[in-house]
């Protein structure tokens, strides 16, 4: 009996060791949070579009029915990081032609048609989320983040953060390729 | 990564925004009351170790503002928990759901507990029980008779 | 040159280790003296080669020395010396060579010190911790050099966190880690006792100091770090369930078991399985929290640099150590002959109640803050949080029956103890507990149930914890001076169990104050608004610009004043760094026993608060936190009394040697 007690701190210390083994696995982050969204359709929001801009509003409607995967991009002037993603994007539409839609979160109408006049407009719409109500809905903890949304208008894919640098361009194009917005294979 | 780190904490260090904010308060005190309690049970996004209501993130200030919207709306303290629940998940609720996945989280206390008190009272049972003496045998009974006649105080210079 | 005399005694201090991780234990087993003495010789040479490499990484962040990578990293031109110097141990690096100096002085401390104690045990003692040294500086010297160079080195460090340049901050690893230490050494004592085969009262009382100094030490630097956290993170709080606190606090909660459960094993030769298991879980858990800051397990706000390769080592330091001593356990303990026997109200039957009360709320919090792994682990990736809701609905309900407990149990003699005789002389005790409580709940108006038996519970422990030194020195039912004679003839470690005791109580009135009855205003103000709390009226005078070594602040200013009387004026300031691009809150405190009065300020988010000049004023008021820190000082000042206990250096007897004519025949 006394050897069974005896044992029971041995096993349950092997037990922990188990999980805290398959907690270092190096692809783990473990300050990603899952987003809530994927596999669910796109959340309900309507936003009108930036004051001062010719490209559309954008709102749910827009993502179903859609011949395949878009890419929906949560960004701002303000965000410094965005600069950088942008060229990257631009390539992806103008290169490859994805199809790409904006939200622009949290931003002045002015500094943003500022902001895109200076680096181009690859945005096919873009939505003014100046609350940030509509970032809310799509479950952002900041900027920027992108989606892939199938075309039924379901969410497929998150990005957390700039699609910037080699490691995370190839981990988003091959969520693309994944999801079908890319031919496997296509591009650099 | 540390970078990453030290980018998120250098930015959230530098807003001079500050937790809960005048503004954004109600002016119904017991709505008010009511908002801060829900703040204090969801966690911040981006300062993941803080909730809500303390923390100074751009998130956090509009996630503040929606509680406040879905209060006055009508929600009931759970309702407004749930709106958010509903978009970021179950990472951002401070005290973590009751459902079947988390039963063995919120059942751990009472296992340990009973475990404890179980242990207890094996143990107790254990040390009150006399250890049964196990009797001398006829042999060894004349040997101690003989050790002591001998060794008495006495025998030795 | 001389961060590579600092490797090079590093590759020295870990060759000492290996020989001292097997002469003296080999030499124990055969009876060889030479080989188990020879750990005097290499435990000392030990502490002088990890002394040389610690001093050698501490001249390089002196003299700012940016070609040595850990000085970039953690250092900066700029930093006042004394945060420089501090910089030697606030890195991961740093502060594993300061663990492996702490661990090779403790060590000696036993080879040289303890002369007591038998020489096998000791041997096998000094072995054990040799593995363990050996464990971080393998660590250290292949996977986490501090001296590794940087080439071309940079024109100045990195590191300029004005939020970690504080004096608190600074002095919270060192404490820290000379309680993980010291357990340590508890640790090599259980282990070596497994490897023996045998644990007696004797062996308590070697443990017991070693023990008392880790304990005051984990709760020195725990205390430290909450109250660091309460006077610089501006939101006046001392706790908040973050993994890093909780990996902190389980050792402590386990050592807390340990003492006590070591005083039976001395006094009465029991709980010997449980003492030993104490002793290895109290060890794992200290290895544990090193663990989880530097592997990137779980997120924290604390947690060092993410290394998932760091953090195999360590795991794998974790399977050796603490794997091999439950099997260890597990295949000798059942064989520990059985201690004395008692009663179900008995010293012993308290004790036991406290240790598996402690055990248990350790297991939940330890559950807690691993679960979200678990969770993620098991639902391949969903991710849940566990904050303080979880803990704080586990962990008071478990911690409110010990406060009981403790009240009682000093008064319960051992092996038997008379129920009715300890109820009556706690009559008293009772009724001024009621008393004291019902005179509260009229002072305070009112508030949550839970706060007033938390106060009950408080109280009847500090009345109980007195009324049993009144006991001992016969106080009012002996002449005056009998009861001073008496008082002076206490041992000390009967006083440390008071003052300790006592300290719990005090704290928890602290706990409680600051939780329950806390208020709180957040106003926009402009300057000559008045601002009303718990009795006080703050005036906002104005903000003004003002420069510092490293930074320029906006300080406030404040007068406060109590109905019409003036009471002090407070300066609340939002401290720009420009170097280190960052900025922080220095919030302004008055502090009195009854209660802080704690101040901060900052811009408004909302900019038409802001164009209008107005600012944002947070005013906190927390009754009682200053018994916090006095009852968590009583805790320590109680272990060192203890500590200092001359019956504990005292060994158990030699025997005397007797004649060979004098034995009968054996």
């Amino acid at each position: 009996m006394a050897r069974i007690f005896a044992l029971i701190p041995l096993v349950v210390a092997l037990v922990f060791g188990g999980f805290f083994l398959w907690g270092l696995d190096p692809d783990r982050d473990p300050n990603n949070i899952p987003s809530v969204l994927i596999s669910q359709p796109a959340p309900e929001f309507a936003l009108p579009a930036v004051e001062g801009l010719d490209t559309p509003g954008f709102s749910r409607a827009d993502l179903v029915g859609n011949d395949g995967p878009v890419i929906v991009n949560v960004f701002a002037s303000w965000c410094v990081p965005c600069r950088a993603e942008h060229s990257v994007l631009t390539q992806l539409v103008e290169r490859e032609g994805q199809r790409l839609f904006g939200i622009n979160y949290k931003d002045k109408p002015p500094d943003a048609t500022r902001w895109l006049a200076e680096l181009g407009n690859p945005y096919e719409k873009i939505g003014s989320d100046i609350k940030g109500r509509a970032g809310i809905e799509w479950g952002i903890s900041g900027v920027p983040e992108t989606f892939i949304v199938g075309g039924d208008g379901t969410v497929l894919y998150r990005f957390v953060g700039p699609v910037v640098g080699e490691d995370a361009i190839a981990t988003f194009r091959q969520a693309l390729v994944q999801t079908g917005a890319l031919k496997g294979g296509q591009g650099e | 990564m540390r970078k990453i780190f030290a980018v998120i904490l250098f930015s959230v260090l530098a807003t001079t925004a500050f937790a809960v904010e005048p503004d954004e308060m109600l002016q119904d005190p017991v709505l008010e009351a009511r908002a801060r309690e829900v703040s204090k049970e969801l966690r911040c996004v981006v300062c993941q170790n803080q909730d809500i209501d303390s923390s100074n993130a751009g998130v956090a200030r509009d996630l503040r503002l929606l509680v406040r919207e879905r209060l006055v709306a009508g929600d009931s303290n759970q309702e407004a928990i749930d709106y958010i629940h509903a978009r970021y998940g179950d990472y951002v609720l401070m005290k973590p759901p009751l459902n079947r996945s988390t039963a063995v989280l919120w059942g751990a206390p009472f296992f340990l507990g009973l475990s404890a008190l179980l242990v207890g009272f094996v143990v107790l049972r254990a040390s009150r029980r006399k250890r049964a003496v196990v009797g001398l045998t006829d042999a060894e009974e004349a040997e101690v008779t003989r050790f002591i006649k001998h060794n008495s105080p006495g025998d030795r210079p | 040159m001389t961060p590579e005399i600092g490797h090079f005694a590093l590759a020295l201090t870990l060759a000492m280790a290996m020989v001292q991780s097997v002469l003296p234990i080999v030499g124990a087993s055969r009876g060889n003296i030479l080989w188990m003495h020879s750990a005097r010789w290499s435990s000392i040479g030990q502490v002088f080669f990890a002394s040389i490499a610690f001093f050698a990484l501490m001249q390089a962040f002196i003299t700012s020395d940016f070609t040595v990578k850990n000085v970039v990293e953690n250092s900066h031109s700029l930093k006042p010396m004394l945060f420089k110097i501090a910089g030697t141990w606030g890195s991961h690096e740093g502060s594993l060579l300061l663990w492996v100096l702490i661990l090779t002085v403790f060590g000696a401390a036993v080879s040289v010190f303890g002369t007591n104690i038998p020489d096998t045990l000791k041997a096998r003692t000094l072995s054990v911790q040799a593995w363990v040294s050996v464990g971080f500086l393998t660590f250290m010297l292949f996977t986490s050099n501090p001296f590794d160079r940087v080439f071309p080195p940079p024109t100045d460090g990195q590191d300029l966190n004005p939020l970690l340049q504080d004096v608190g901050l600074a002095m919270h690893p060192p404490l820290l880690y000379f309680g993980y230490v010291g357990f340590s050494i508890v640790f090599s004592f259980a282990v070596a006792a497994l490897i023996e085969g045998r644990i007696d009262a004797a062996w308590a009382r070697w443990v017991r100091p070693w023990t008392l100094a880790a304990w005051m030490s984990l709760t020195a630097g725990i205390a430290l770090g909450s109250w660091w956290a309460y006077y610089e993170l501006g939101w006046g709080g001392w706790w908040f369930w973050d993994p890093v606190e909780n990996v902190s606090f389980m050792p402590w909660l386990m050592g807390t078991a340990l003492l006590h459960s070591a005083i039976v094993t001395e006094k009465r030769d029991a709980f010997k399985s449980w003492t030993i298991l104490l002793a290895i879980l109290t060890f794992a858990l200290s290895l544990l929290g090193t663990f989880v800051v530097r592997s990137g397990l779980l997120t924290s706000v604390h947690a060092f640099a993410v290394d998932p390769q760091r953090g195999l080592y360590i795991l794998g330091l974790l399977a050796l150590s603490i794997g091999g001593s439950l099997t260890l356990f597990a295949w000798r303990a059942p064989l520990m002959e059985p201690g004395g026997l008692f009663k179900p109200i008995s010293r012993e039957a308290g004790l036991l109640v406290n240790n598996l009360i402690l055990a248990t709320a350790t297991g939940v919090v330890l559950f807690g803050t691993l679960y979200p792994l678990f969770y993620e682990a098991m639902t391949g990736g969903d991710k849940l949080s566990v904050g303080p809701p979880f803990f704080n609905a586990s962990f008071i309900p478990l911690m409110l029956p010990l406060v009981f407990v403790m009240g009682i149990g000093p008064f319960l003699s051992w092996k038997r103890a008379d129920l009715q005789g300890v109820a009556q002389r706690l009559r008293l005790v009772a009724l001024l507990t009621v008393l004291a409580t019902l005179a509260i709940w009229y002072m305070t108006n009112g508030g949550p149930v839970l706060g007033y038996l938390s106060i009950f519970l408080a109280l009847w422990l500090f009345f109980a914890t007195l009324k049993e030194w009144a006991l001992r020195v016969k106080l009012f039912d002996a002449p005056f001076a009998e009861s001073r004679r008496r008082a002076a003839n206490l041992p000390r470690s009967s006083y440390g169990m008071t003052l300790a005791h006592a300290g719990l109580a005090v704290a928890m009135f602290g706990f409680i104050g600051s939780t329950v009855w806390k208020s709180e205003q957040v106003v926009f103000v402009q300057p000559g608004d008045v601002v009303s709390i718990a009795g006080f009226d703050v005036t906002f005078e104005g903000v003004e610009r003002v420069r510092g070594p490293n930074y320029f602040a906006d300080r406030g200013t404040l007068t406060v004043n109590k109905e019409g009387r003036f009471i002090t004026e407070l300066f609340p300031e939002r401290r720009i760094y420009p170097v280190a691009e960052s900025s922080t809150t220095e919030s302004a405190i008055r502090s009195t026993l009854i209660g802080d009065l704690y101040a901060s300020i900052a811009n408004p988010a909302s900019e038409d608060a802001s164009a209008q000049g107005a600012w944002t004023l947070r005013i906190l008021y927390e009754p009682l936190v200053f018994f916090i820190w006095l009852g968590t000082a009583m805790l320590v000042l109680g272990g060192g009394l203890s500590l200092s206990d001359r019956r504990l250096r005292v060994g158990a007897p030699r025997r005397r040697a007797i004649s060979a004519s004098k034995m009968p025949a054996e």
